[in-house]
């Protein structure tokens, strides 16, 4: 019998402390039934695409409250394409402002983002219609 | 070959992590792809790491992983958490302890989920390595959940076993319980930071005392500080001396696993086969809740049902290799 799982990296790339959300989400997604794969904080994009490849999961979730998310999304989702992961897909959350969000998205760095305030039933659902099991 | 498998032998990442969800999925392909990696295997020295949840393996797994790269061998980790039997999913927090190694070309880290199959994660753990193993590790670190099943399961799959536990006062008594003497082929006494080792080790050592001694082994017990890097090159020394011990008789050893390994293959199989077979007479089972037949009759009978099946097809087959 098949049992194919959706396996979901969740990293903290960067210097950014702000672990809460990470954690809020990784335990949300495990509950919704998703094999989720903690690195802890400070990773470096290098660190998180290894992950993400090693584990083999279907989506890179990023948590950024630093700031520093209009270099880090492109860092990682370029890092994946190089490596011949670009079919991963890419997702983040976090202190991340409207117009920054948009470019992101227009820039095809990450294919959603979730801000505070963002039922955590909205994100499972997201995965589950984005991910083909 | 299949391309994917042609690529794990190239050494291709990607691949190798393709081809271990394969296996942990139990996905159609899998038997094939399996067949086509087994003759790269059984060259990897495979040590299992098990001990109660905190003990400290995936941080000795980490300390390991530097000394054996200190001397250039490629090392494959397999960490297995738990997955929760009431939503199916999983946090798998090993590799936070493992990030020194995360961007090394010469280690490879994959978390597994236990995903609550009886019998189906040790399956799922032996093909993992066996991915590992033809990919080229020269090392697979395999860390068990700590609990219940896996660590027995573990001893088979592993062929040097260390048990790691914790000065603490529980550990003594779990020391007798779990029947663990008879897994350990080196004990870890991690956290001796804490103190309380002499006591701990004094206990393992009496015991050791009364325990027979397979091959000529008797498991050191050794005191380690995983997080400060404190005995970790004696533990590798000793890892790599049980290594040249199991080496004598090591040919005895693989078919006691091959033998172990087919039984359980089989048994499986045929439990699904009865299972199916149970539900399509499910008459019977009825009888038997009613009084009608006894459960002995009844088994019997489905035995002799199943039987009659397998000679049918059995019949079928040489029919067919006549008309061929
Ligand atoms: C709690 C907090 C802290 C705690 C953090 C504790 C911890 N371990 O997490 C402490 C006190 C340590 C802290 C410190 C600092 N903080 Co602070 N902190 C906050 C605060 C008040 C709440 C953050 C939080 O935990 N929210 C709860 C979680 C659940 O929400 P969340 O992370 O936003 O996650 C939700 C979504 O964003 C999304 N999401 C988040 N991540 C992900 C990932 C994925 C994959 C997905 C799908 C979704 C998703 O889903 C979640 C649920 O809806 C915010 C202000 C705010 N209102 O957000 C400031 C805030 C983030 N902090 C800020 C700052 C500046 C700091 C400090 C630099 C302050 C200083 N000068 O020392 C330090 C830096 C610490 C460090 N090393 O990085 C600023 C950041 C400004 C910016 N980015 O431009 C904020 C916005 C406050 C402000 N308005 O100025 N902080
Ligand atoms: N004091 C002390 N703490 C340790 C030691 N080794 C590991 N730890 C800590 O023990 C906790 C559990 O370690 P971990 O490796 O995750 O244990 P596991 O659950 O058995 O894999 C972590 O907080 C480690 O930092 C040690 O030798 N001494
Ligand atoms: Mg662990």
């Amino acid at each position: 019998m098949s049992s194919r799982r959706i396996r979901v990296l969740i990293a903290k790339p960067g210097l950014d402390g702000h672990d809460r959300g990470a954690r809020v989400i990784a335990r949300a997604l495990r509950d919704a039934g998703m094999e989720v794969i903690y690195t802890g904080l400070h990773q470096t994009p290098e660190q998180i695409v290894e992950a993400a490849i090693q584990e083999d999961v279907d989506v890179v979730g990023l948590s950024i409250l630093s700031g520093a998310h209009m270099t880090l999304i492109p860092m990682v989702t370029q890092l994946l394409r190089e490596r011949g992961a670009g079919d991963i897909t890419v997702i983040a959350g976090g202190i991340i402002p409207e117009k920054d969000v948009k470019a992101l998205k227009e820039g095809g760095w990450a294919k959603e983002i979730f801000t505070p305030g963002t039922p955590l039933d909205d994100i499972v659902e997201w995965i589950r219609n984005h991910v083909k099991v | 070959m299949h391309e994917l498998v042609k690529k794990l032998l190239a050494g291709d990442r990607r691949s190798a992590a393709r081809l271990i969800s394969i296996m942990e999925n139990n996905a159609p392909e899998k038997e094939e792809l399996l067949a086509q990696i087994y003759p790269f295997t059984g060259r990897a020295h495979v040590v299992g790491l098990t001990g109660s949840p905190g003990a400290g393996k995936s941080s000795l797994a980490d300390a390991l992983t530097r000394e054996i790269r200190a001397e250039g061998q490629k090392v494959g980790i397999i960490a297995v958490d738990p997955t929760s039997p009431f939503t199916g999913g999983a946090l798998l927090g090993d590799r936070i302890r493992m990030q020194e190694h995360a961007t090394d070309p010469g280690v490879f880290i994959r978390s597994m989920g236990t995903r609550g199959s009886l019998g189906g994660l040790a399956q799922a753990t032996r093909d993992a390595i066996r991915v590992l193993d033809a990919f080229g590790c020269q090392v697979i670190l395999v860390e068990t959940v700590g609990v219940g099943q896996s660590e027995l399961d573990i001893m088979y799959h592993a062929d040097t076993t260390l048990v790691v536990l914790t000065p603490h006062a529980g550990d003594h008594v779990q020391v007798i319980k779990a029947g663990i003497m008879e897994i350990a082929d080196i004990f870890v006494i991690n956290k001796a930071d804490l103190g309380g080792v002499v006591q701990m080790a004094t206990s393992i050592e009496s015991m050791l005392d009364l325990s027979p001694r397979l091959n000529g082994w008797r498991p050191p017990v050794l005191s380690t500080v995983a997080h400060e890097h404190r005995g970790i090159r004696e533990l590798w020394e000793a890892i790599k001396r049980h290594r040249a011990c199991r080496r004598d008789n090591g040919a005895a050893r693989e078919r006691e696993k091959a033998h172990r390994e087919l039984l359980d293959l089989v048994r499986r199989q045929l439990e699904e086969l009865v299972a199916r077979h149970l539900n399509a007479r499910c008459g019977l089972v009825e009888q038997v809740a009613t009084r009608q037949k006894d459960p002995y009759t009844a088994a019997r009978e489905i035995m002799a049902g199943l039987l009659a099946v397998g000679e049918k097809a059995q019949l079928a087959k040489f029919a067919r290799g006549k008309e061929e």
